[in-house]
């Protein structure tokens, strides 16, 4: 196990570097001039030669690269055009906030889209089965910032239960775990949880149902199993699976949440996101995208490990 | 009913057996005896009902898309009146089953050990490690070379006649009077066939086991079955003990299974000898014996009216119009059936 772990990382290192490559060089690829987001419009040549040595852009690409690389593995992200803060450290809040609402979206989708599919996947063709299948197919297709919109007119606008927007009565944005903040993030986590709950559900009664057409499912009842006994093999072998939906679905609620945060006003990376490419704040996309694309890198391997732990065909094969 | 006496209640009893699945009649009356020590094969081909003969014993059907009418009992038990509790004891404690295919049979997320441990401590109160002792002597006892290792294996770590093997120490590890085998020897290459099937003979004499075995190859049932049920579309058709069955068969049906083996040299430029047709569509059963469209000796009373059973001798029980008919061409040796020789 332990140099499966090691095989594994050692084979996301040429996936880390090319994905930093692609960050580093989105700010080239991008059309305009990245300094025209810093100058003024009526800045002398002078300047401009100025800020670009003050930046490196006057230096070749890859020695720029090699400089920002340096920079980065020292956790220097460079400095936000817009507030003048590190980037680190808004990427850093940002980072917490996003993962706080992605892990509560997840857990909720996860726990509904787990119950559903097993509903349906033991009970097929039934109407339970049909409710559950339509509800996951509203999950998947529905559009979460419009389901947003709809939930903040109904619980905030006409009920007045619940905070509409941002992540704290303080508006500081640094969410914590009390009853206040509880209340503002129930609103964007059930919005973002509808759609691990659609792919779950559907994932989860497919493999159900596929686990409960095996031969050894009868030969567990052959042994005198009862439907619990049974159920917690099933259990079992469709762990593996649900788990990795699982985890590629936070790993996608973390990099996709644009929409939600922007709706909910939300302070995560999405919210963030949004912010640098409106205020063409380079450095801090630049930063934001690079975290996001390691945090990818670095679910994927977990997923991949947790896999290989639970399903014993996976590492030996 | 009172209780009979041990020795005269036969280890597996159906009477007046029948299986639908919706509107197809899968097994259509059947009556079947299995003496206690004794070991029984069903034979027929694909579809005649026989693995779900075999299913109806431990009720392995999922209630409410499968009618069972009749009467089964197997180890003293009236199976068809077993409750929810009481049918889970009796799975693999009193009766219990191998598969066709022991890599599908199996937990493919769980060692073998494990497995067998868990059928063990389902049906008796017993420690985690006395439970695995007795796992171990189970591996031991179906000679699997270094049982302590292949405990901790999982499946597809194990070849196929090994798994076979634990398929088999796991059925036994409950030391259940009656063991199932639904076609055990079919997914295994031929030199492990042979071995599986001595294992099952073995153990059948030594642990006065009764066994139910069901294949289609009539090799395999000689090697291992005091008697014989030939089964056709839901219906035996012809039982009796192995040796009657091979030497001296009196049903069109076992005929033409036999001579369709391709046992023995055949002779180079000589044709394999099949049975015409195919079986009958049993939601759609023709009335008359169903073999009567593929038979040789079919006559018009055949497609009219379903023979009785008649015994042509003590135990061997045939249910054709023409026992004596299809005997005597039996014995004749090479038959209308053969078409073409070359």
């Amino acid at each position: 196990m332990f140099l499966y772990i090691l095989k594994r990382l050692v084979t996301v290192t040429p996936v880390a570097f090319g994905v930093s490559v692609v960050c580093f060089l989105l700010v080239h690829l991008a059309p305009g001039d990245p300094l025209s987001a810093v100058l003024p419009a009526d800045a002398t040549q002078a300047t401009i030669d100025e800020m670009r040595a003050a930046y490196g852009f006057d230096k070749p690409l890859p020695v720029q690269y090699a400089i920002w690389l340096w920079h980065v593995l020292h956790g220097d992200l460079g400095v936000s055009i817009a507030t003048g803060r590190p980037v680190a450290q808004e990427v850093g809040r940002a980072v917490v906030n996003s993962l706080i609402l992605a892990s509560v979206a997840t857990l909720i989708g996860f726990t509904f889209g787990v119950f559903f599919g097993f509903v349906a996947g033991y009970r097929r063709n039934s109407i339970l089965d049909r409710v559950a299948s339509a509800l996951s197919v509203f999950g998947v297709s529905v559009p979460h910032y419009w389901l947003g919109m709809v939930l903040v007119i109904v619980f905030s606008a006409t009920l007045g239960w619940l905070p509409p927007t941002g992540a704290g009565p303080d508006g500081s944005g640094n969410w914590r775990p009390d009853f206040e903040h509880l209340r503002y993030i129930i609103l964007p986590a059930i919005t973002m949880a509808v759609i691990p709950m659609g792919i779950i559900a559907r994932t989860v009664r497919a493999l159900v149902a596929d686990i409960l057409s095996q031969d050894f499912v009868e030969a567990l009842r052959a042994k005198g199993l009862s439907e619990w006994g049974v159920f917690k093999h099933v259990v079992r072998n469709a762990a593996p699976t649900a788990l990795a939906i699982m985890g590629l679905q936070l790993g996608y609620l973390l990099g996709g949440s644009i929409l939600i945060e922007t709706v909910f006003a939300w302070p995560g990376t999405g919210f963030l996101l949004n912010a640098a490419i409106f205020q063409r704040d380079l450095p801090l996309l630049q930063g934001s995208i690079l975290v996001l694309a390691m945090f990818f890198v670095a679910l994927n391997l977990v997923v991949d490990v947790m896999q290989t732990a639970l399903d014993p065909r996976i590492e030996r094969a | 009913m009172t209780l009979p006496t041990a020795p005269m209640v036969p280890a597996v009893e159906l009477t007046g057996l029948r299986v639908a699945f919706g509107k197809t009649q899968v097994v259509d009356g059947v009556d079947l005896r299995l003496e206690r020590g004794q070991a029984l094969a069903l034979i027929g081909e694909s579809g005649s009902g026989k693995s779900v003969t075999l299913r109806a014993i431990l009720r392995l059907f999922p209630a409410g898309r499968s009618r069972i009418e009749g009467h089964i009992q197997a180890a003293g038990r009236d199976v068809l009146a077993l409750d929810k509790r009481a049918l889970s004891e009796f799975r693999g404690g009193d009766v219990s089953m191998i598969f066709q295919e022991p890599l599908l049979a199996f937990d493919p997320v769980y060692t073998v050990g494990q497995q067998i441990i868990e059928a063990i401590r389902r049906h008796e109160t017993i420690s985690q490690a006395d439970a695995r002792a007795r796992a171990l002597a189970l591996l031991e006892r179906v000679r699997i070379p270094s049982p302590e290792r292949r405990l901790d294996n999982y499946p597809h770590e194990m070849s196929g006649g090994m798994r076979q093997r634990a398929m088999i120490a796991l059925a036994l590890s409950c030391r259940p009077q009656v063991l199932l085998a639904d076609e055990p020897t079919t997914a295994l290459d031929a030199t492990v066939q042979i071995q599986v099937l001595l294992l099952l003979r073995e153990l059948q004499r030594d642990l006065g086991l009764s066994i139910v075995i069901v294949t289609h190859d009539l090799g395999a049932a000689v090697e291992v079955a005091d008697r014989i049920a030939v089964m056709y579309a839901g219906k035996i058709v012809e039982t009796g003990t192995a040796r009657e069955i091979v030497r001296d068969p009196h049903h069109p049906y076992t005929i033409g299974l036999l001579r369709s083996r391709a046992e023995g040299a055949l002779a180079k430029g000589s044709r394999l000898e099949t049975i015409p047709g195919s079986p009958p569509d049993l939601a759609n059963r023709p009335p008359g014996c169903p073999f009567a469209p593929r038979c040789f000796l079919a006559g018009d009373r055949c497609h009219r009216e379903m023979p009785p059973v008649a015994e042509v001798s003590p135990g061997h029980k045939v249910a054709c119009w023409h026992t004596e008919d299809a005997a005597a061409a039996y014995r004749a040796g090479p038959t209308p059936l053969a078409v073409e020789m070359a």
